[in-house]
Order: C-alpha cells, then sequence, then structure tokens
C-alpha cells in the first residue's frame, strides 16, 4: 500500500502574530507541522508498521517548508516532495491543483491530510484534492480502519460519531484526537537527512500558470479588536430583554 | 566562521525542546520539592535514544555530535537542571569514558546498554580525602586470582542509587600512587549504596555514598591502562565540563526569561519595571553574559567535534558559563522582587540549582588553576 500524507509547516499555535504593512511577519518565528497533519502522519506510520506501506509526505510551500518534512521522515515516513516552486502558490484552488498533479503521479491507495490548517484554517485543501482525483473523502477522522480493501472511518460530527465506510482509493483527514504523535527518535533524526526529499517546480508537474491561478484575493488582513469589557444587564427581565434587543441593532448591529 | 546549526543540530534540538517542555518541565517544581529522580523520564528518554546521543550507532547510541549534545542539555537545563545533571552524568561521566578507553568487548557489554537507555551509568571519583585533588583516593582495587577485589567509599555519587554500572577509580600501585579505573556492576555482591543526600538544589537528580566491601569484579573489567586511570580522568572531565556549561546556559537562560517576562508585565508608579534604567541595564547585562557564555561553550564543543585541543576552552566555558549563571539566577530574583524570593516562582529553584555547577566537575577554582596551567604559569 501507498500512502500519501499532506503536510503543511505552520505558526507555533504559541506564536504572537505581528503585522507589518498588511503582510504577516515571519521573522524570529518557530514554524512547526501543522498539528492536525501531525495526526495524519503518525496515522500513516502506524498503518506502516502494522502492515506493509510506503509512506510519501508532501508539501507545498516556502523552502522552510523542508524542515516539516524532515521532521515527518524523522518520525519514519519514508520519502517527501516539496513543491516550493513559488509558481506554485496561490490559493485553495491552486494548491490542490498542484496536489492532484503531484498525486496522479504515482498509484497512491490512501491519502491522509490534516482536517484543517491552524493558519489559515479553510480545511478546504484536502477535501479539494479528493474532488480533482474523483476520490471519495472521509474528514475529520477520530480513528481509522483499514482491513485490505476496505476502511472504516469514525467521524467527529460536532458531538456525534458517524462511521463511514469506503474502498481505496480514499481520502481522509485527521481530526485532534485520532492519535497520539510520537517524538521523532534521534536516530530517526539522523536517518532523516538521507532519505530522499524531491523539489518540483511547475514544469515538472506540467502545469501551466492559468490553470492553477488563485480564484480568491486577500483584500486586508488585521488582527482582532482587543476584547474590552462586557456589559452586565440588570433590571426585570423584561427591561434586560428590551435593552438587549435594542443593543443588538443599533450597538452591535448584528440584527438589521 | 558560520555561526548557524546544521538542520540536523536544529532538528534535535527542536525535538529535545518539544519533549523536555511537555514532559519533564511541567514536574520540575514537585521534583525539586520532593527530591524525587524522574526514572520514568529516563525510560522516555532511552526509548527516544537521547542517553545515547553522542554515542556511535555501533555502540546503540544516535550518533550525534557533541555541539548536538550540548544543545540537548541546554534545552533539558531550562527544564529541570537536576533531571539534566544525572543525564549528563549517564553520558559524559558513565559513557564517555567506556566509548574512549574500553575494549570492544566492554563497548559490547556495557556501553550498548547504556546508550540504548536500558540501564544507567555513575561515575565514582571523590572521596571524602580526594575532591579536588583526586590523587587522594583510598578506594583499593587488589587483584586476586581473575579478579579485582575493591574496597573503599565513593561520596556525592550523581545516579549511583539507579545506575546499573559505576564507572570508578581506585589505587592499585600504592606505593607509586597509581590508579585504575573499572567498570563495576552494581548488583555485585558486597556493594551498597546509602539513602541520597538531601541537597540545596539539583534535588531531581539522585546522588548518593557508594560502599564497597570486597566487591569482586571480572579481571577484564579493568577500563584502560593499569595504573593510568587519573589521566583517562582529566580527559573524561574536559568533555563533560563542556556539557555542564551547556546546562548552566539553560538553567541561566530559563531564569532571564522569566525576569524579562515579568519585568515589561509588573507595573511600578504607573509603568513597567522595564522602564527603569537599573531594572533594563541590569537586563541588558544578563542577556550579554548568556550570549557570550552560551558562545564560549559552543566553540569548546566545535572544537571537540573537530578533533582539535580544548583542554583550555572547556575550562573557559565551564568557567564562565557556571558564574554567569549564578549570577544571572541571582539578577533573575531580584528584578522579581519578593515574587522572586517564593517558591511558587521558578527564579529560587534556578539559582539552587546553578550553584551546584562553580563545585561539580572541577570548582572554579580548579578551572582557573587548569586555565593558568595552559599557559604555562
Ligand atoms: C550534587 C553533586 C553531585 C556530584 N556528583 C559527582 C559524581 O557523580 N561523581 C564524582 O566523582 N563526584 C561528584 N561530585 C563531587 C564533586 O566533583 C566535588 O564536590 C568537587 O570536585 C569538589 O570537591 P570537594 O567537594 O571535595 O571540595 P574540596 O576539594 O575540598 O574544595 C573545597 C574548596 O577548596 C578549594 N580548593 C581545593 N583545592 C584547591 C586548590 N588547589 N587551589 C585553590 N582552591 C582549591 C575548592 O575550589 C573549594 O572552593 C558531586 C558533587 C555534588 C555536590
Amino acid at each position: 500500500m501507498k500512502i500519501l500524507v499532506l503536510v503543511k509547516q505552520t505558526f507555533d499555535t504559541e506564536e504572537k502574530i505581528r503585522l507589518q504593512d498588511g503582510q504577516v511577519q515571519e521573522d524570529g518565528v518557530r514554524f512547526v507541522i501543522n498539528p492536525y497533519d501531525e495526526y495524519a502522519i503518525e496515522e500513516a506510520i502506524r498503518i506502516k508498521e502494522a502492515g506493509d506501506a510506503e509512506v510519501v509526505v508532501v508539501s507545498v510551500g516556502p523552502s522552510r517548508s523542508e524542515e516539516a518534512l524532515r521532521t515527518a521522515l524523522a518520525m519514519g515516513a519514508d520519502e517527501a516532495i516539496l513543491a516550493d516552486d513559488s509558481e506554485l502558490f496561490g490559493d485553495e484552488y491552486s494548491a490542490a491543483k498542484v496536489l492532484a498533479a503531484i498525486a496522479r503521479k504515482d498509484q497512491y491507495d490512501l491519502i491522509i491530510a490534516g482536517n484543517q490548517a491552524v493558519d489559515d484554517g479553510s480545511g478546504q485543501v484536502a477535501v479539494r484534492l479528493a474532488e480533482e482525483l474523483g476520490i471519495p473523502h472521509i474528514s475529520t477522522l477520530t480513528k481509522l480502519e483499514v482491513n485490505g480493501n476496505e476502511v472504516i472511518g469514525h467521524r467527529d460530527a460536532e458531538g456525534d460519531e458517524e462511521i463511514v465506510k469506503a474502498t481505496l482509493p480514499v481520502l481522509v483527514t485527521a481530526q485532534q484526537g485520532l492519535n497520539d504523535p510520537r517524538y521523532p527518535s534521534l536516530i530517526g533524526i539522523r536517518k532523516a537527512g538521507k532519505k530522499p526529499l524531491t523539489h518540483v517546480t511547475l514544469a515538472d508537474l506540467g502545469l501551466t500558470a492559468e490553470e492553477i491561478a488563485r480564484k480568491s484575493e486577500v483584500v486586508e488582513t488585521f488582527l482582532p479588536q482587543p476584547k474590552t469589557a462586557g456589559k452586565i444587564l440588570s433590571g426585570d427581565l423584561s427591561q434586560q430583554v428590551s435593552e438587549l434587543v435594542t443593543a443588538l441593532h443599533s450597538v452591535e448591529k448584528v440584527i438589521g | 566562521m558560520d555561526f548557524d546549526f546544521t538542520p540536523e543540530q536544529k532538528m534535535i534540538r527542536e525535538t529535545v525542546r518539544d519533549f523536555a517542555q511537555r514532559e519533564i518541565k511541567p514536574i520540575a517544581a514537585e521534583l525539586d520539592r520532593t527530591e524525587r529522580f524522574p526514572i520514568e523520564i529516563f525510560e522516555k528518554m532511552g526509548k527516544l535514544g537521547l542517553l545515547g546521543l553522542p554515542i556511535p550507532e555501533e555502540y546503540g547510541g544516535s550518533g550525534a555530535d557533541f555541539i548536538s549534545y550540548c544543545l540537548a542539555l541546554e534545552e533539558l537545563g531550562q527544564a529541570c537542571a537536576g533531571t539534566a545533571l544525572s543525564y549528563e552524568a549517564h553520558i559524559s561521566l558513565a559513557s564517555m569514558p567506556i566509548l574512549h578507553f574500553g575494549t570492544e568487548e566492554q563497548k559490547k557489554k556495557y556501553l550498548v546498554p547504556l546508550a540504548k537507555g536500558e540501564a544507567l551509568g555513575s561515575f565514582g571519583l571523590t572521596e571524602n580525602g580526594a575532591g579536588s585533588d583526586a590523587g587522594g583516593t583510598k578506594t583499593t582495587a587488589r587483584l586476586k586470582g581473575d579478579e579485582w577485589v575493591i574496597n573503599g567509599t565513593k561520596i556525592y555519587n550523581t545516579n549511583g542509587g539507579y545506575a546499573k554500572y559505576v564507572v570508578l577509580t581506585a589505587l592499585t600501585d600504592k606505593e607509586n600512587r597509581g590508579i585504575s579505573a573499572f567498570i563495576v556492576p552494581t548488583d555485585a555482591p558486597g556493594f551498597s549504596v546509602s539513602k541520597a543526600y538531601e541537597k540545596m538544589g539539583m534535588r531531581a537528580s539522585n546522588t548518593v555514598e557508594l560502599i564497597l566491601e570486597d566487591v569482586r569484579i571480572p579481571k577484564e573489567n579493568l577500563l584502560g591502562p593499569l595504573h593510568r586511570g587519573f589521566r583517562q580522568f582529566l580527559a573524561t572531565l574536559d568533555n563533560g565540563r563542556v556539557a555542564i556549561a551547556a546546562l548552566a546556559i539553560g538553567i541561566a537562560q530559563a531564569a532571564f526569561d522569566t525576569a524579562l517576562e515579568y519585568s515589561k508585565s509588573r507595573e511600578q508608579f504607573g509603568k513597567p519595571i522595564s522602564k527603569f534604567q537599573s531594572v533594563s541595564n541590569k537586563l541588558a547585562d544578563m542577556a550579554m553574559h548568556l550570549d557570550l557564555a552560551r558562545n564560549a561553550v559552543y566553540k569548546a564543543a566545535w572544537l571537540h567535534d573537530q578533533n582539535r585541543p580544548y583542554t583550555k576552552e572547556a575550562a573557559f566555558a565551564k568557567l564562565f558559563a557556571s558564574e554567569t549563571c549564578t549570577q544571572t539566577c541571582l539578577d533573575a530574583i531580584q528584578v522579581l522582587g519578593g515574587n522572586g524570593y517564593m517558591r511558587e516562582y521558578p527564579v529560587e529553584r534556578h539559582l539552587r540549582d546553578a550553584k551546584l555547577i562553580e563545585i561539580g566537575e572541577g570548582t572554579s577554582e580548579v578551572q582557573r588553576l587548569v586555565i593558568a596551567r595552559q599557559l604555562g604559569c
């Protein structure tokens, strides 16, 4: 079995976001593997350890993402692909197109991704990829069973659990709780440097800039307003209700 | 000149940082309070390959360079200095002498389990009459047939209560004060340990007395050449000094981080105390000393990795890093004021831990002697 794992390098969730001229500042920031992708990598390695599988990790992102891929290799993945040609960068639509071109170069039985990336939080890339490839997907898994050709996914459905069956090839996305990702072993880290890591470009993938051009535009980037003190309503119940309704209309303007 | 770490060194540091911050730091205050040696942490470190970090793969280690090992110590030291001290003793003091002076059989039999984390090691040099003056060793080893018979008492032994193997020194030639080194399994009849010392700091690390009464070990457990153990240990101490200096950097960094953050949030006279010059000047000095001490450690580690002489630089690093560490902790307490003196904040613990590094593996006075000797004085 051949497994492809989608990996994105994101800000450490403990980092403070700094903006300058509408751009998020990256200097001095600690980058980590997107936490949801860590579950995906761990799951793939467990499948490999339980049976016979080859695990390829792939990332679309700047060259610094190599660190994230090397960490995945240190955890136990076999091979890495890094699409760090800036011509390949765009939005979720572009990323899915690029990943589809990479996935088509081989025969993957199972594709595992994180449910979302903690930076953009769009939750779109993986499911778009399934659509591009014309394969089914099961999202937000908290448990995954693979028996031969059959896959059973337990998915987190807003607090309920949904059990979904599918046949390979399939794409699944990982939710928190799927597993407890391992630390890479020190020997694993030393071996990771020698495992194959291929860089791919727009030309390598036989794509054109038009085909993958972004469909969305970032209009503005801004930090959320700092929280101000709340207001506690007082008086009898009907008074509170009417005060609340007035505030929602005219102060918060959430009802028009 | 290149001040960058390799990708591998960076990844090792990140991994150890994650491990130390998630698994060790949350229990550091409790380990200090209860004087508990965290054996479960050592089991986890063993599985990760940390306990054999700078030991070659062929002997069960992870085969990383000395700089990586120092980075690991820095990270562990930031989380819990006592745990880091036991880790350092296991590698620098117990495993390294076997790597450098052991026979192939000794490495297979003793170094492999130590490096794989299946066994913990300790090192016994210090005795009542042999502290800074290791030549004052009174423990004796006599060859009887195919066995060495060892008698004596070793004090201040790090890891002794949990170790499976102890590397120790004993007199083998009384007339010429010939000292030799031995590998002693702690389950040998006649071997016992005292109850753990009550210490000022480094309380997560286990420190005991070793008592050897007619302990018999096979003839082939002699480590290195006969009567020349003393020289061997001087060589061991060089790498240990760099390692323990890296640990000092970790403690100092933790104290500095706490002080800096505190100074920005604590307000007096209507502004953060970091805006008062006497506080910010102190923080500037702390940052500068810490950076210079760190550079001294990396340089000594780099020389070691390049197989160049580094005795003087190892002493520079140990002396400067340990004294910087104590001063940084004192200053951090000062920046925190009354809170700095309280158990609720970690800096008083950092100070208690820091002080040991000016004593263990050669006192500051001895480091100055070593440096002066290197200068030909
Ligand atoms: C927590 C802890 C853990 C330890 N772990 C180990 C271990 O695992 N294995 C081990 O073998 N040992 C260990 N030690 C022992 C440690 O290495 C010694 O304490 C240290 O070398 C100093 O020896 P001493 O205590 O006998 O002091 P002394 O040698 O008696 O020194 C007392 C004072 O005299 C000064 N002094 C001595 N000689 C000179 C001189 N020639 N010139 C100038 N000043 C001098 C010293 O600098 C010091 O200030 C440990 C100690 C501690 C506290």
